[in-house]
């Protein structure tokens, strides 16, 4: 049975594997440096569908099968699925699901839902209540734009700490087995606001969140930064990453060598106009289901902490000038 | 965070830590593009006046013909470019306002023609509407009695 270790943190004693990966992205992701990493790269942001949301629930159900697929498994196989997107209501998720008729989880953690979804399905599996669950989650850049800021026609220009919200479905098949990568434990966020109300400053508002779950998790479990090969926290951005070094350096933890964040990755900022790096659901979600899946199976990477994060708000909440709470959650990987 | 990081120090680290906007260059390019648009329509205004049109109606039809130029660009999704280059300078002429009321309309169109486009049409224009024509009343009523 899992360890309840700390504060906040959870330790599995059974083997964890992480059997397959999916991602697709969209056209701007598929010209950004982790292109050969995905599995499904679009031409049409639009997949094919009359609107973005019907798009980014195509996504996400095509990737989901994909990463079905991928594990040797059909549908009716998986036990659970776990996700979650940026969507009212969680709808892109929703509807990617509905075709697939396996029992469902949706879940919202703003970008950090990967995080979530992958640390709920260990949970299910450590339990023993589940055989194989799929995890995931999903961000489309037009949906995103549409709910939370302008429509995509409008001739505006983006702040320079704006990020980009990346179009895509990331997703996992989880199983108890021996095969590496292993989820070995999680440690999960608190809610941390420290009074940002710049929606356009998302990195500014999450970076005291993964400050405080990095630091949690590491002192739960004894850890010295250098444990992990890498540390690779969801969306920061880069305004957001130069906060979370100093941040954690103010309680001592110097994290600057083997710190990465997906959000700065997976666009080339002066290339891509990209401004402060990549966001949503996806940007954490795809580049661990390509990239670093990729590294840890390749033993690239031996030890991950994997930290997806998560600014809490919604368009009406921004108006009534409440400010913007972040969240992230820690998933340690290892092989 | 621990008790030593207030929501004052930490906002001054985020305005350290947070780069500016690049003033001088954006408006150098605001002013480029914007006095661009502002000759086209002087342009459009000389050519109608050749054809023989008074001054008052020179100036609707420069602002018909700029309105639906900027509408057509929109739709082919070329303002949003010149917007996301120029900022103000394609935001603030009259085509920046048509631009403002089609991108809804574009958007909101597969939520319908009354739900969606109709009652979002305005979402970015209607405050502009709202507040110049409420302006437009008090500075009425002050002229009236100062004149």
């Amino acid at each position: 049975m899992a360890k309840h270790i700390g504060k906040q943190s959870m330790e599995f004693e059974k083997d964890i594997s992480i059997i397959s990966t999916a991602s697709t992205v969209g056209t701007k992701e598929g010209e950004g440096p982790l292109r050969e990493y995905f599995d499904v790269i679009l031409t049409d942001n639009l997949f094919g569908q009359e609107s973005w949301e019907k798009a980014e629930s195509k996504i996400a159900s095509d990737n989901l099968k994909l990463a079905i697929n991928k594990a040797g498994l059909n549908p009716s196989d998986i036990s659970y699925v776990v996700t979650g997107d940026l969507l009212n209501q969680c709808c892109g998720s929703t509807f990617g699901v509905r075709g697939l008729q396996i029992p469902f989880f949706g879940v919202f953690g703003a970008c950090s839902t990967m995080g979530e979804s992958m640390g709920l399905s260990s949970v299910l599996l450590e339990s023993g209540g589940a055989k194989y669950v799929l995890c995931g989650a999903s961000s489309h850049f037009a949906s995103a734009e549409k709910q939370f800021r302008f429509p995509m026609d409008l001739g505006t220009q983006r702040t320079p700490t704006a990020s980009w919200t990346v179009t895509g479905d990331g997703a996992a098949v989880l199983a108890i087995g021996n095969e590496h990568p292993y989820v070995r434990r999680i440690t999960t966020g608190k809610i941390i606001d420290m009074g940002i109300t710049d929606a356009n400053n998302m990195g500014a508002a999450m970076a005291p969140a993964a400050a405080d779950a990095i630091y949690q998790h590491l002192s739960d479990f004894g850890f010295k930064p250098d444990y992990y090969d890498v540390i690779a926290t969801g969306d920061l951005g880069y305004v957001g990453q130069k906060l979370l070094i100093e941040l954690l350096k103010e309680k001592g933890i110097d994290i600057n060598k083997n710190h990465i964040d997906c959000g700065i990755e997976i666009f080339d900022r002066e290339l891509q106009d990209t401004h402060c790096g990549g966001s949503g659901c996806a940007c954490s979600a795809v580049t661990f289901a390509g990239m670093l899946y990729n590294k840890l199976r390749h033993k690239k990477i031996n030890k991950l902490l994997f930290v997806p994060t998560g600014a809490l708000m919604s368009p009406t909440s921004v108006q009534q000038g409440e400010s913007i709470a972040g969240i992230a959650h820690c998933v340690g990987i290892e092989n | 965070m621990g008790k030593e990081m207030t929501k004052e120090k930490y906002s001054n680290m985020v305005k350290k830590a947070s780069p500016g906007s690049p003033i001088v260059t954006n408006c150098i390019k605001a002013f480029v593009v914007g006095g661009i648009i502002c000759c086209i329509g002087q342009f459009i205004m000389n050519c109608c006046s050749v054809f023989g049109l008074s001054v008052e109606d020179s100036n609707t039809y420069t602002s018909i013909i700029l309105v639906v130029l900027a509408s057509l660009l929109t739709g082919l999704g070329l303002y949003s470019k010149l917007g996301n280059f120029a900022g103000a300078g394609s935001i603030v002429p009259i085509t920046g306002f048509s631009n403002s009321v089609t991108a809804p309309a574009i958007e909101f169109k597969k939520e319908g023609f009354i739900l969606g486009l109709g009652a979002k049409i305005f979402i970015v224009a209607g405050p502009v509407i709202l507040y110049g024509v409420l302006t437009s009343i008090v500075v009425g009523i002050i002229y009236y009695f100062v004149s």
